[in-house]
């Protein structure tokens, strides 16, 4: 009797156990990055200890992506000065411009875009010399002579993130005001006193500043954890690195829109 | 240890973000708690607080002495019982009279003060016994109907 259905062959077959093996893979690196998070925090000593490494790493992640920071900043805010005019015009108030441009920026723009860049400029960067530091057992190389990667590597890398991250994103801010000033009250010719005095009553220190601060470092940890997580983990070829990479930049903006969106919800749930 | 470039690009990395937060902080934002040590709190009572929300500015001739702290609803008088925030540098005498008013037609909602002529000054949880509520927008379209109605059958 002839074989209907070969089971054991069958593309269906293999196809769910591909799945399976897909899925137990996806929560196992979950798993092991929860535990290289724990393990980073655990070993930050030396990088508060030789906070020369630290600073180090802060050249590299926070002063080397200032440029696009803030030009990007200044940018964003001369758009949203152009548009916002272009929209409160229709209702008369133009002078509200002030307080359309600090809010958006302070609030989400300047939190979520400069971790946006900080992913592509430093975290991209991070991932590829971890990762190329382990393909070519630099890593291993250092356990062999008792020094551990993960304190004299990681660490520093991860607390320069998170120290660089809540500056840039405060440049950026302060950046895209300024852009929105220009394009608002020199260009267009919105007063400047209402711009300020209209922007200062609504804006305020805690509920506003505070908050996209605490937004900041939120992206900060995980954009690094990220970053550092796929370069330690990523397989030790040119391959895997480039692939590791990709992933870091299209994870960590993933994860920061996300985590903006209930990091918001918290925030400015009772508020007005 | 020796100091290095990378240390003073550092270096002017960290003030130029602490100068940003500082600019954010003073220039763009502003505290709108006052802060508890120098300012008191008075109650007022109000029939209808409209819109009226916490944090919301108190007014005085336009310029702003404090902020609401607190709304609350007495379920005894059926009253809303409102916690005004002032400064400690203003002073208003007993008898002053607190309005809830709109800022333009749309605007947001605040207290105004209107200053009375008692010599005894307001003290830290008095209360002002001068209320007015709330315009609501809805009735008075109401009361000039109304009248509009009541004027036609007079004719």
């Amino acid at each position: 009797m002839p074989m209907i259905c070969d089971w054991e062959n069958s593309v269906l077959k293999r196809s769910i156990e591909k799945l399976g093996n897909r899925t137990i893979q996806a929560v196992w690196r979950i798993g092991f990055a929860a535990r290289f998070f724990v393990a980073v925090l655990l070993h930050s000593g030396t990088a508060f200890r030789r906070f020369g490494l630290t600073i180090r790493e802060m050249y590299f992640t926070g002063v080397l992506s200032l440029i696009i920071i803030l030009v990007s900043g200044l940018f964003v805010g001369m758009v949203l000065g152009l548009q916002g005019y272009e929209t409160l015009q229709t209702y008369g108030s133009e002078e509200a411009l002030g307080i359309l441009v600090a809010l958006s920026l302070v609030r989400e723009l300047g939190p979520v875009v400069a971790a946006l860049l900080f992913a592509s400029r430093a975290g991209s960067a991070i991932t590829a010399e971890i990762g190329l530091m382990k393909a070519t057992e630099q890593l291993s190389a250092m356990e062999m002579m008792a020094v551990d990667p993960i304190a004299r590597v990681v660490a520093p890398r991860f607390w320069a993130g998170v120290f660089s991250m809540p500056l840039l994103a405060a440049l950026f801010s302060a950046m895209g005001i300024f852009g929105g000033y220009l394009v608002g009250v020199q260009l267009i010719g919105v007063d400047e006193g209402a711009f300020w005095s209209q922007m200062k009553n609504a804006v305020d220190f805690e509920e506003d500043i505070l908050n996209g601060v605490i937004k900041s470092v939120v992206f900060g940890i995980a954009i690094t954890t990220i970053a550092l997580f796929e370069g330690y983990d990523a397989p030790p070829t040119a391959e895997g690195v480039s692939r590791a990479t990709t992933r870091t930049v299209v994870t960590s903006s993933l994860v920061v829109l996300a985590l903006d969106f209930v990091l918001t919800a918290f925030m400015f749930r009772g508020i007005s | 240890m020796n100091k290095t470039v990378l240390d003073l690009w550092v270096g002017l990395f960290v003030i130029a973000g602490v100068v940003a937060l500082l600019f954010l902080a003073l220039k763009v934002g502003s505290m709108s708690t006052v802060s508890s040590a120098n300012s008191y709190e008075v109650v007022a009572r109000f029939d209808n607080i409209g819109g009226l929300k916490p944090r919301a500015p108190v007014k005085s001739a336009g310029v702003v002495v404090g902020r609401v702290s607190d709304i609350r609803f007495d379920n005894e008088t059926y009253e809303a019982a409102v916690t005004l925030r002032l400064d400690n540098r203003y002073a208003f005498p007993k008898d002053t009279s607190a309005a809830i008013m709109t800022s333009g037609l749309l605007g947001e909602q605040y207290i105004g003060l209107e200053a009375g002529g008692d010599s005894l000054l307001l003290k830290n949880q008095d209360r002002i016994f001068l209320t007015q509520s709330a315009v609501v927008l809805e009735s008075l379209i109401g009361q000039f109907i109304y009248g509009k109605a009541q004027e036609g059958a007079s004719e």
